[in-house]
């Protein structure tokens, strides 16, 4: 309370000096991007959340061993040599020369090992990597070793997962902390530097280019390749009135937002100093998840049923506002990767089906249980998506209604797990990006563990089988064919509803190049005119 | 009047206490889980458990309140469960804005106010009374957005002239800070200059019909001397009320002023915490604004003794 007395005193005094002295603006000579970010970025640590502004916040500041690039082939980034023994069983890794973090200290063997510990016991992938891990050993300050219990093909693409959570290296003493508490302490490797003293939440954070780190020598591709910093600043605003964030960026205010919300497209692309392009190859899936665990959906037929007469492009139309941002996508499996197939997807495409969806309900026994659909108005994909899914249970005669709220009850209350009417929830609508559901491995509400499952708790030992042999799957061909079985399974069980796949457009200023095609926004490689 | 004041600022504390507790309460009993937040979508049940356990958001409600109160006792505010940073660095980052924001909204709402329901009285029932209350009434009417967005069109997109949104510190120059608040306090002034320009007239008229007024005209007195000199420093007292209430709703309630114009200000912060239910940021506010409110009202009153000296403490 001092301290905050004195501020307003400073505040009096500084009102005084800065009429006689104005500032004579240091940074002008700087090459600042000024970047209107998707959300205000209020975690800092990428491990604790799988927010995707952290996640973004990760790439500024931290390096990864290896990245996804656009042919979703995992390439080194961090590490220089990689090898594997012949058995399977033995990786070993060697750390590129120069590799700093931005206190000076070299990255060492030490602090990757802690890092990936720390990673894999919050990420699905990494707690996979880790049931099949004997031991992870530095063998010097640049090389080290995993040993594993048995082969796992799929070591390199947990060490180079492109999303939430990213297997980040952080220093020692940093990922040394536990899991479960977040982390404050943005020091990492990563071509940004974070200052954090002016780091107002809500409002701004600020990079600045790292000048120790190294990029690699070929292009970037993805989270792959160089890393070359072109600017010397990054400011990340968070402007919350998308109104005023359309308005700042049309005046030159700001050189790139993120993600435009669909209604005001038209209006930045009227501007011809503005650029509006979808960069995003994958964009993201929207989903109808059920509660399994209460009536009528724990009923695989009700589920089913909502498989006739979902027309993705109505969702599509809702969330993106415009055909053109999205498109039909008949798979568990982001479409446009590899493992995106039409497998088992009949009951999804075509003409929607009301009779064959009515015949379900009645096959399920349906005795008309109120339905709640638990919705959050502040997030528009949410709130679209809820309102199209209770018109087509009305249709279909089952009692469903909204129960509206925000996006912090929404989360709370879908944790759950009483029935509806004691506080539950039947429905709930969200969506994930692409890269979190481009293999079983990473798509996580395909998950049947029952009570260790994702929200909605649905438990299927045969798709958890057949999650299983895809992990074992030797070559792509057979991976490919173990995917297919994982999603015809999950057409007949119905973890969720795929409800398609949308872009949010991204817009910048006609001086702005350099710009990576990619499922999110890095900022490398981008320059300022 | 000493022993008033005291005796006023003690109540403050009592209040503060009471305001504290029943927030504390409200925010346990809201639903909302900052901990299912804090883990993201991906999270499992059990995930978000033990960030519970690490966060003590797991314990009884007396056990929380009795840390959180000793804490306060010693001058710590909590820390804010998303970002980690203490909630006094987070009210200090924002409370220049906001108070920015409130001194030149009051500052263009008195100066244009203030001399409008003046004319409005002395001119009662003309078209330029008529005219000035007409504003008022649209004043009141058109909300605080619309107008934003209308001063952003004009005076940033058209003509090029202010910039769209943001703050400049004061420590930046003082034209900068200037500009960047130019819009904001305009937007959020015209409500309150249709409020006590519409107080003025109303507290002036009464006035004007008094006998001493009578007298003075009947002196010989200018209209100036007599609007000003004699009538206003009478009419002040409801005006000084509605200025006052003004300042302490300014403090918390320019929220859709801070976002329209992205702000960093206290009411955007508390928003945002309220909507992340970071629980240390709200208890902070809260307490903050209540201390504020209770020493506005505090000084409101003892300035009813400077214009009507028939009020004593």
């Amino acid at each position: 309370m001092v301290s905050l007395m004195r501020s307003i005193a400073t505040f009096a005094a500084a009102a005084v000096f800065a009429a006689v002295f104005p500032s004579t603006g240091a940074n002008a000579q700087q090459k600042v991007l000024k970047f209107i970010a998707q959300a205000d970025l209020r975690i800092l640590d990428p491990i604790s959340t799988t927010a995707y502004i952290t996640r973004n916040h990760g790439y500024m500041v931290y390096d990864t061993l290896f990245a996804m690039d656009e042919k979703f082939q995992i390439r080194p980034q961090m590490v220089d040599k990689y090898e594997v023994s012949k058995d399977q069983l033995t990786h070993t890794f060697t750390l590129r020369d120069g590799l700093k973090f931005h206190d000076g200290a070299p990255v060492r063997s030490a602090d990757c090992i802690a890092s990936v510990d720390r990673w894999s016991k919050r990420d699905a992938l990494g707690q996979k990597l880790a049931e099949a891990t004997a031991s992870w050993s530095a063998v010097n300050d640049r090389t080290f070793t995993l040993k594993l219990k048995k082969p796992f093909p799929l070591v390199l693409d947990a060490l180079g997962k492109p999303s939430s959570n990213v297997p980040f290296i952080m220093p020692e003493r940093i990922a040394k902390t536990d899991p479960f508490k977040n982390i404050d302490d943005p020091t990492g490797s990563g071509p940004f530097r974070m200052l954090k003293a002016e780091w107002v939440p809500g409002n701004k954070v600020v990079y600045v280019k790292n000048a120790d780190y190294v990029p690699r020598k070929e292009p970037p591709s993805w989270a792959s390749g160089g890393k070359v910093v072109k600017v010397d600043r990054v400011e990340w605003l968070y402007i919350p009135d998308s109104a005023t964030a359309a308005a700042a960026l049309n005046a030159g205010e700001a050189d790139w937002w993120e993600q435009l919300p669909p209604d005001l497209i038209p209006v930045l692309a009227r501007n011809k100093s503005v650029i509006v392009k979808n960069i995003d190859p994958l964009g993201s899936m929207g989903m109808i998840r059920f509660n399994f665990l209460h009536p009528p959906f724990n009923n695989e037929k009700m589920r089913q049923a909502l498989l006739y007469v979902v027309n993705q492009r109505d969702y599509v139309l809702g969330i993106a506002g415009d055909p053109k941002n999205g498109q039909p996508c008949l798979s568990y499996f982001t479409c446009g990767t590899p493992l995106a197939s039409e497998t088992g997807a009949d009951p999804l495409k075509g003409q929607r089906n009301f009779d064959r969806a009515r015949q379900l309900v009645k096959e399920a026994g349906y005795k008309g249980e109120r339905v709640v659909i638990i919705d959050a108005t502040d997030q528009p994909i949410v709130h679209a998506q809820s309102l199209l899914t209770l018109e087509l249970l009305k249709k279909l005669g089952i009692k469903a209604e909204i129960q509206a709220g925000d996006w912090g009850t929404l989360i709370t209350r879908r944790a759950v797990k009483e029935p509806p009417e004691k506080g539950g929830w039947n429905i709930f609508h969200t969506w994930l990006v692409g890269p979190d559901m481009v293999n079983p491995a990473v798509n996580f509400p395909l998950r049947g563990t029952g009570e260790k499952a994702w929200f909605g708790w649905p438990t299927d030992s045969k798709l958890e089988e057949l999650r299983e042999a895809w992990f074992n799957a030797g070559d792509a061909a057979a991976s490919k064919k173990a995917a297919d079985a994982v999603q015809r399974r999950a057409f007949e069980f119905v973890p969720f509803v795929p409800t398609g796949q949308f872009i949010l457009p991204t817009a910048y200023r006609s001086n702005i190049s350099g710009v990576i095609i990619a499922p999110m926004a890095f900022l490398w490689n981008v320059e300022k005119k | 009047m000493f022993a008033y004041v005291i005796r006023r600022l003690g109540a403050t504390l009592v209040v503060m206490t009471v305001v504290a507790f029943v927030v504390f309460l409200l925010l346990y009993l809201t639903p909302g889980d900052p901990a299912a937040i804090l883990a993201g979508d991906a999270a499992t049940g059990d995930d978000i458990k033990r960030i519970r356990e690490k966060l003590g958001l797991d314990e009884p409600f007396l056990v929380r309140f009795a840390g959180w109160l000793w804490a306060l006792l010693h001058g710590d505010l909590g820390t804010s469960i998303f970002t980690n940073l203490p909630v006094t660095r987070l009210i200090e980052q924002r409370i220049e804005p906001t108070l920015s924001l409130t001194l030149l909204t009051l500052t263009i709402a008195l100066v244009v106010a203030i001399p409008l329901g003046i004319l409005a009285a002395a001119k009662a029932g003309t078209w330029i009374d008529r005219a000035v209350m007409a504003f008022s009434v649209v004043g009141f009417s058109v909300p605080v957005f619309v107008i934003a967005y209308a001063l952003i069109l004009v005076f940033s997109i058209e003509l090029d002239w202010l910039p769209v949104q943001g703050y400049r510190s004061f420590s930046e120059g003082f034209w900068e800070w200037l500009r960047h608040l130019i819009l904001p306090s305009t937007a959020l002034g015209t409500v309150y200059i249709a409020l006590i320009a519409r107080i003025t007239r109303a507290s002036m008229l009464d006035v004007l019909a008094q006998d001493y007024i009578r007298t003075a005209q009947a002196k010989g007195l200018d209209t100036g001397s007599i609007l000003v000199g004699h009538a206003l420093k009478n009419a002040a007292v409801p005006i000084m009320t509605i200025v006052g209430i003004g300042i302490a709703l300014l403090i918390g309630g320019a929220i859709v002023t801070e976002t329209v114009f992205a702000i960093p200000g206290i009411g955007r912060l508390t928003v945002d915490a309220i909507l992340r239910r970071d629980y240390p940021i709200i208890q902070g506010v809260v307490l903050l604004f209540s201390g504020a409110y209770v020493l506005i009202n505090l000084a409101v009153d003892l300035s009813y003794m400077f214009f009507d000296p028939r009020i004593r403490y």
